[in-house]
């Protein structure tokens, strides 16, 4: 059975990836849009930017997969083309899955990209191996983040509307421009429940001569966070075919 | 195994709606079973229980032998569902479709692209294979999601409502097809509102109402216990608001029905003098009987007869049309 499943989300994925993911929409919000924030930056201070860059990949991660996949789970709930998933021999949970990774692969396609380009044009010398631990499951979190906000309502737009909350506080909050400890405390705390905190805080000890168990302790809340999303999102799935 | 689809006590509750209540019947492997009913009769979340799309409240039910509860996965291996509406996918070719849904069911890679061509063929798809599913018309999407739903090479096939929709041509068509099925010893479990379609295509019908079974037989042994009675046809000039309720006061004896707007088809064992009461009726109404037909019972005789539902109740598609 577990085969069927494995089957059943790499085929998924591949099937959203070429569906909705590599369409100009969501390259365009996927990589445009933190590509602009970035450039207003730098642009105000153009001599700091290394400074900005882990907060520019983070941005990359939050909205190349969030891009899509707050969409495909509901469009394919209106079209009727989720139940052709559900009536496969996969398991719910596969199918969830199998959207998730679509968001994931989408989003590591879009977030390499950024990161070399950042580390060739600026010289910089991160540790690969911290930035793959916090980029794989910082990918995770934010789709499984889209898919649960995604079955939490009925329509594609409100789904849409409902995940620019939580990006956009996530950007001025999580560290992505000023560093968290420059914050008020009470904005602190709220800092330190929220996700994308761990991701740039993770980025930066990957650009930085940190210790491993400060990165570590990043990729395990980061891993925390990917169950809190996904477990909810497949019992809401699973009770709109009860 | 002796049957594919088993049934026991099946129920089904949308809070205070019983959708489906307690039915009990059961599919032999290669049989051609139909579910006849009206609309929101219990037909489609039938199947999508038996597909594993939605759970039973009560009751059991197994798919070859696979519990729906516990085996649901295993059972779907060998399930091909071809739902109401066309779920493949628009921004696909139809091979590109048929494809997809090989990899989905676990097709050996080698055995893919020739399966899904054998199939374009036996659906004449073939000419339009690179085509987008978006440019296909209703009846070549109808045609192309059964052939998705076959891909996999299914023991039983689920049809709901396959032709619901589709142009006379492109119905009569895609009958056809469901037709020659039987030779590759598939079972069908077909859900119709539409009587001469299951009379065409099924073994066996059960007729559902209100979600209850209310008859399980062969479309000829349903025929024949409406043959008890005589079926007289009348048609009317125009059609006359009320009219069947008129006549039913006037001839309380007998069970009248509509077959069309300005048709009415009379059920009666003794149908001595029926002629002449109709006859009366019409004059004192002011108007004209077009034609009379005395005709041998058809499945939608039988169905009014076991039911007492009109056939024009069976004529409504899904929304009210």
């Amino acid at each position: 059975m577990w085969r069927d499943s494995l089957r059943g989300i790499y085929y998924i994925a591949l099937k959203d990836m070429r569906t909705y993911y590599l369409k100009p929409p969501s390259l365009s919000w996927g990589i445009v849009f933190p590509l602009a924030w970035i450039l207003a930056f730098y642009l105000r201070n153009p001599r700091g930017f290394e400074e900005l860059v882990p907060g520019l990949i983070a941005m990359t991660i939050l909205f190349s997969t969030t891009a899509a996949e707050a969409v495909v789970i509901n469009f394919e709930l209106r079209l009727g083309s989720l139940e052709k998933l559900l009536l496969a021999p996969i398991s719910l949970p596969a199918v969830l899955l199998g959207k998730v990774l679509g968001g994931t692969i989408f989003g590591l396609i879009m977030t390499t990209v950024i990161t070399i380009v950042s580390i060739v044009v600026l010289g910089l010398h991160p540790n690969f191996l911290y930035l793959i631990l916090i980029i794989i499951p910082s990918l995770l979190v934010f789709s499984s983040l889209g898919a649960l906000l995604c079955v939490l309502v009925k329509e594609v737009f409100e789904a849409q509307t409902l995940l620019n909350l939580p990006r956009f506080i996530m950007i001025f909050l999580c560290g992505v421009v000023y560093p968290v400890s420059a914050m008020p405390k009470s904005l602190q705390y709220l800092a330190y429940i929220m996700p994308l905190t761990y991701t740039v805080d993770g980025l930066r000890h990957s650009f930085s001569t940190a210790s491993s168990t400060m990165v570590f302790i990043d990729i395990l809340v980061l891993i925390g966070f990917f169950i809190l999303f996904i477990v909810p999102a497949t019992k809401l799935l699973e009770k709109k075919f009860e | 195994m002796k049957n594919v689809v088993d049934v026991k006590e099946l129920t089904k509750r949308f809070g205070e709606l019983v959708a489906v209540d307690h039915i009990n019947f059961e599919v032999g492997k290669g049989e051609f079973f139909g579910f006849l009913g009206p609309n929101g009769a219990g037909k489609t979340t039938t199947i999508r229980i038996l597909t594993g799309l939605s759970k039973p409240t009560e009751g059991r039910a197994s798919v070859l032998g696979f519990d729906i509860n516990s085996r649901i996965v295993e059972a779907k291996r060998h399930i091909g569902v071809v739902p109401e509406i066309s779920n493949l996918y628009d921004e696909f070719s139809a091979i590109d479709n048929l494809l997809f849904m090989a990899q989905l069911y676990g097709v050996p890679p080698t055995q893919r692209r020739k399966r899904a061509e054998e199939l374009l063929k036996t659906f004449g798809l073939y000419e339009r294979k690179n085509n987008l599913l978006r440019t296909f018309s209703r009846g070549m999407k109808r045609a192309l999601t059964i052939a998705a739903a076959l891909i996999h090479n299914p023991k039983i096939l689920f049809l709901d409502e396959p032709t619901v929709g589709l142009d006379v041509v492109a119905a009569r068509s895609l009958r056809n097809l469901i037709g020659n099925l039987r030779q590759q010893g598939i079972a069908i479990f077909l859900t119709t509102h539409y009587l001469d379609e299951a009379d065409l295509l099924c073994d066996r019908v059960a007729i559902l109402v209100k979600g209850r079974i209310i008859k399980i037989d062969t479309p000829k042994a349903l025929k024949a216990a409406a043959e008890e009675e005589s079926v007289i046809e009348f048609s009317f000039e125009r059609e006359i608001s009320g009219l069947m309720e008129d006549l039913s006061k006037k001839l309380p004896e007998v069970k009248i029905a509509m077959a069309d707007h300005n048709k009415l088809r009379i059920y009666s064992s003794v149908p001595t003098d029926l002629y002449d009461r109709v006859f009366k009726f019409a004059k004192g109404k002011g108007i004209k009987i077009q034609s009379i037909n005395s005709i041998k019972p058809t499945l939608e005789d039988a169905f009014i007869k076991i039911t007492g539902l009109s056939p024009i109740v069976m004529a409504i598609e899904k929304g009210g049309k």
